[in-house]
């Protein structure tokens, strides 16, 4: 496990804020050259601490109106059943997330549709015919908030 | 915001590898630099592109444990939500809070370094969060498919 000094945290910090800083502004901001800050941003990328980027967008301005967390449960256990519903539903467009996960349900699906109505024809055409599925729970998101976690 | 083809089409690929260099983007969208750098800029400023942000694996930092925490808060009071939301701010292990229609009012995610401190967050800092009514907890075993991606 890498070892973390107070300017490793407050880079990574920046860096989940805006992933498209430099290390140029970086090093300005926290007091560091610019190569002293690229090393350290190197390092943390090297040992998977920067795990890569993600892109924020409007969904609804895209036009998916509609985001719906969805817990699943599977009527049948056993090996082969989680490797056939995970197979298939890592392969519908509209999932963009899926966690197996273990307490009230097997597994947590994110998915977007561009209404209720659209969400519906996912739910039913899709989820409802993959296999092994069973009960399956739908709560529609209102609002999301990333925090910066433990980083002091 | 209007948006066309051209801007779908860079935020298709630019959402499916948010990590791609602006050549590569430019070169899959089949647009100029010049182009992808404008549309870019006009996306960001209408608000369609939020945040571009480095994503941190909490695992390589020694937080093995991540679970995913669903209340149903006592909606008798109606500062319930706000009150509930700034408390969960205040703990550093919660690295996202979302509100959501339906049986669950929000959800935490929460990281720990293992059993032992996850229990020690849930019991000192969780539960002494206001307004809970219910809650329940998915513990992450895996997770299969994580993207941004959207069927544009």
């Amino acid at each position: 496990m890498i070892d973390l000094d107070d300017v490793d945290r407050s880079l990574l910090r920046a860096l989940s804020l805006d992933g498209s800083l430099s290390a140029g502004e970086l090093g300005r901001r926290f007091g560091l050259s610019q190569p002293a800050a690229w090393r350290r941003i190197r390092r943390l990328e090297e040992a998977g601490v920067i795990a890569g980027r993600r892109l924020d967008v409007d969904r609804t301005a895209l036009g998916f109106g509609v985001t719906v967390f969805l817990g699943v449960k599977l009527a049948t256990k056993g090996r082969v059943s989680l490797e056939d519903f995970e197979r298939a539903v890592v392969a519908i467009p509209e999932v963009q997330v899926v966690q197996h996960v273990l307490g009230l349900f097997d597994y947590r699906l994110r998915v977007v549709a561009r209404d209720i109505a659209d969400f519906e024809r996912v739910l039913r055409r899709r989820i409802m015919t993959l296999p092994g599925v069973g009960q399956v729970e739908a709560n529609v998101l209102l609002t999301e908030e990333r925090r910066p976690g433990p980083l002091g | 915001m209007q948006i066309d083809d051209t801007d779908r089409r860079i935020l298709r690929h630019h959402l499916a590898e948010p990590a791609l260099s602006r050549a590569d983007l430019a070169e899959r969208a089949g647009v100029t630099p010049a182009t992808l750098w404008r549309r870019l800029e006009r996306l960001a400023e209408g608000g369609v592109i939020k945040a571009d942000r480095a994503v941190i694996d909490w695992r390589r930092l020694g937080y093995a444990v991540e679970v995913s925490l669903r209340f149903t808060l006592d909606k008798t009071n109606p500062r319930a939500f706000d009150e509930f939301i700034a408390a969960a701010r205040e703990v550093p292990e919660v690295v996202g809070i979302e509100t959501f229609l339906g049986r669950v009012d929000v959800r935490l995610n929460v990281i720990a370094r293992d059993m032992a401190h996850y229990q020690e967050v849930y019991r000192t800092q969780i539960l002494a969060l206001p307004h809970i009514s219910e809650l329940e907890a998915l513990m992450l075993i895996a997770t299969i498919k994580e993207t941004e991606g959207l069927p544009l």
